[in-house]
């Protein structure tokens, strides 16, 4: 099978200290799609704006269906369709106005980008909102929008950064069905997230992206068979409960638990019947659990697993003031609780 | 919903975005990006209200301003009524005034991510700027046409006749097109819209007012009577007037002209380096 996508060793650096991207490669097999998966500032948008053409790489090389995404970008260009992380539309514009745009930019006819306007509306069912301007649009629906402008000429290649970051579980999820839906069409789809749950539903394989470098890389199925496949989250009392509540669960786990003030975790391979042993140790040992969850493991999860430490999580996860390079990196916070994105 | 949409996916796949060799020229698609991208900008100004306020109101306030409050007080060299003086000054401080939007316009988009969205479509690189000087000027049009309107509303006659009259708008808006490459770069050069109306004011502010745009330049000192014939405004002043009014014309337009040319040449470049650096 042949590669819709492959960076080699793409490097980047900003304003002379902050590397971006420091030597990333992956390939992308025509017709899947690829998740970049890692968090705030590790470099998943300075890739999508090379790979896209926006960017210039300081190093290194990338070929979309085999144009290099430099010397020929033109190209690139007419095979490609970009979603950014921030939605940039035409807020003064209707949603059909920004739709038809986009086509006439692709250089469709006048009457294929206007019946294409109308046919996109109707597929992101924004038919009804279509002659609104993006002014009265929810950030869902402009999502939503975004997307359908960039399928306008019906790239075979699409790009996607953070399809979903900020939004609500609904809008997650009728993006998410969509997203699904251009897949089985055919089209290519890179895609970056912070969700790991993303990554799981959508992407057939994943790298793992932390300052600039891919640090894991396979299917989800593999990755999540790293880390157990549920996590069991414990909390207790006081710092010394949980101490000796770890060594209780020690055995329980696929991994030993970490201890974070009060509260333990731990991956665990079967998760109702690591639940009850989990309960029935502790209760033979006279710990009671303040809090005791099962839950789904996320990106910190990954982390955790893969590097030992968790993210660095900043603080507003979706603030377009994010990449303006201002907040240089800080040392890494181990074992900080940054909650992770969910 | 998948299904169906998966269908035409497939069976139209023929429609997709032609490259940019096939079909067309360069020329031609570049023309046809300006276009596109002036439809655009006009769309948006008339879908704001702060539009019709700077576009049209404000040049009526100033015609008004000038022709009953300050206008008694003012005598027009050569006798004539003050009207007649003053809509040569309004006319290209209405333009000047008016081109600090393609600097807002700009930053704005430049600010909201609309600048790097473009550079990943298979458009013209030219026609982000092309469009918006080109939307500025059809604005610049509908603009120089209110103000004819209220001014001859308020007293304002063509001296010099017809033609003379159309060719001194059309030297207006060659200037305010002009003016909007070099306002371009400020926008482009500013890291967001507010900022860039307050870099651009400053700018325009001394070019205006030190200028014979409302009053005659004999009563201002002398290095300044200099400056405020010489400087571009004041240039395109004094032959948007003679053409208006009647009087000598040649030297004054000639001297309008190089200064046009003179702006183009040095802006237009300029804001595409500017523009390539910061999108
Ligand atoms: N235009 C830029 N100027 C300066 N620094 C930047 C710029 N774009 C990104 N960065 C920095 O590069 C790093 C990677 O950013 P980015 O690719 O946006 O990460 P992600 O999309 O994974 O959150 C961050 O430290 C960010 O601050
Ligand atoms: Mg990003």
């Amino acid at each position: 099978m042949t590669h819709a996508i492959e960076a080699e060793n793409l490097e980047k650096t900003f304003g002379g200290t902050v590397r971006a991207l420091d030597g990333v490669s992956f390939a992308v097999e025509e017709g899947t799609v690829f998740g970049l998966l890692g968090p705030n500032g590790a470099g998943k948008t300075t890739a999508v704006r090379v790979l896209t053409t926006i960017v210039r790489p300081d190093a290194g090389a990338a070929r979309v269906l085999g144009h290099d995404v430099v010397a020929e970008a033109g190209r690139v260009r007419s095979l490609i369709g970009l979603a950014g992380q921030y939605a940039a539309v035409d807020e003064n514009l209707t949603g059909r106005e920004n739709i038809f745009m986009v086509g006439r930019l692709n250089h469709l006819a006048r009457d294929v980008a206007t019946k294409r306007s109308g046919e996109l509306l109707e597929r992101f069912g924004l038919a009804d909102a279509g002659d609104r301007t993006l002014k009265t649009y929810s950030g869902g629906m402009r999502r939503r929008l975004d997307l359908a402008a960039a399928l306008v000429a019906r790239p075979a290649v699409l790009f996607l950064d953070e399809p979903t970051t900020g939004l609500d579980l609904r809008s997650r999820n009728d993006l998410w069905e969509m997203i699904e839906g251009l897949v089985d069409g055919g089209t290519t789809v890179l895609l970056t997230t912070q969700y790991l749950e993303e990554a799981d539903r959508l992407a057939h394989r994943v790298a793992v992206v932390d300052h600039g470098h891919v640090i894991a890389e396979g299917t989800p199925e593999r990755l999540k068979a790293d880390l157990g496949a549920t996590v069991l989250a414990v909390g207790l009392s006081d710092p010394s409960t949980a101490a000796r509540a770890a060594e209780i669960l020690d055995k329980v786990g696929t991994k030993s638990p970490s201890i974070d003030g009060v509260s333990i975790e731990l991956p665990v391979d079967d998760g109702p019947r690591s639940a009850m042993e989990a309960l029935r140790l502790l209760d033979t040992q006279g710990v009671i659990p303040t809090t005791f969850v099962l839950r789904e493991p996320s990106l910190d999860d990954v982390f955790l697993a893969l590097t030992g430490k968790r993210t660095e999580t900043d603080d507003e996860d979706a603030d377009p003031s994010a990449a303006d390079g201002s907040r240089g990196r800080k040392g890494a916070r181990a074992g900080a609780t940054t909650g992770g994105p969910r | 919903m998948t299904t169906t949409a998966t269908t035409t996916e497939i069976t139209t796949v023929s429609e997709g975005a032609p490259s940019p060799t096939d079909g067309g020229t360069r020329i031609g698609w570049a023309v046809a990006d300006t276009l596109t991208v002036t439809w655009r900008n006009l769309i948006a100004y008339t879908r704001i209200p702060e539009f019709l306020f700077f576009s049209t109101v404000q040049p009526i306030m100033f015609v008004l301003l000038f022709r009953y409050v300050f206008g008694g007080a003012i005598h027009a060299p050569g006798g004539g009524p003050y009207v007649d003086y003053l809509m040569a000054g309004i006319f290209v401080q209405s333009v000047a005034f008016g081109s600090i939007s393609t600097a807002v316009g700009l930053a704005e988009d430049l600010q909201k991510g609309l600048l790097e969205r473009f550079r990943a479509l298979p458009m013209a690189r030219v026609a982000v700027l092309a469009g918006r000087t080109t939307a500025d000027l059809v604005r610049n049009v509908f603009v120089v046409g209110i103000i004819t309107g209220v001014g001859y509303a308020v007293g304002f006659r063509i001296g010099a006749g017809v033609p003379a009259f159309v060719l001194s708008l059309v030297l207006v808006l060659l200037f305010a097109y002009a003016m909007s490459w070099g306002f371009a770069v400020i926008g482009l050069s500013a890291p967001n819209s507010e900022t860039a109306q307050v870099m651009a004011f400053p700018v325009l502010f001394p070019l205006v007012f030190a200028s014979p745009a409302f009053v005659p330049v004999n009563s201002m000192p002398g290095w300044l009577q200099a400056f405020a014939v010489h400087q571009p405004v004041g240039v395109i002043i004094i032959a948007t007037r003679a053409l208006e009014n009647g009087g000598p014309t040649a030297g004054p337009v000639v001297q309008a002209l190089v200064w046009c040319a003179g702006l183009l040449v040095v802006f237009v470049p300029f804001a595409i380096r500017q523009y390539r650096r910061r999108a």
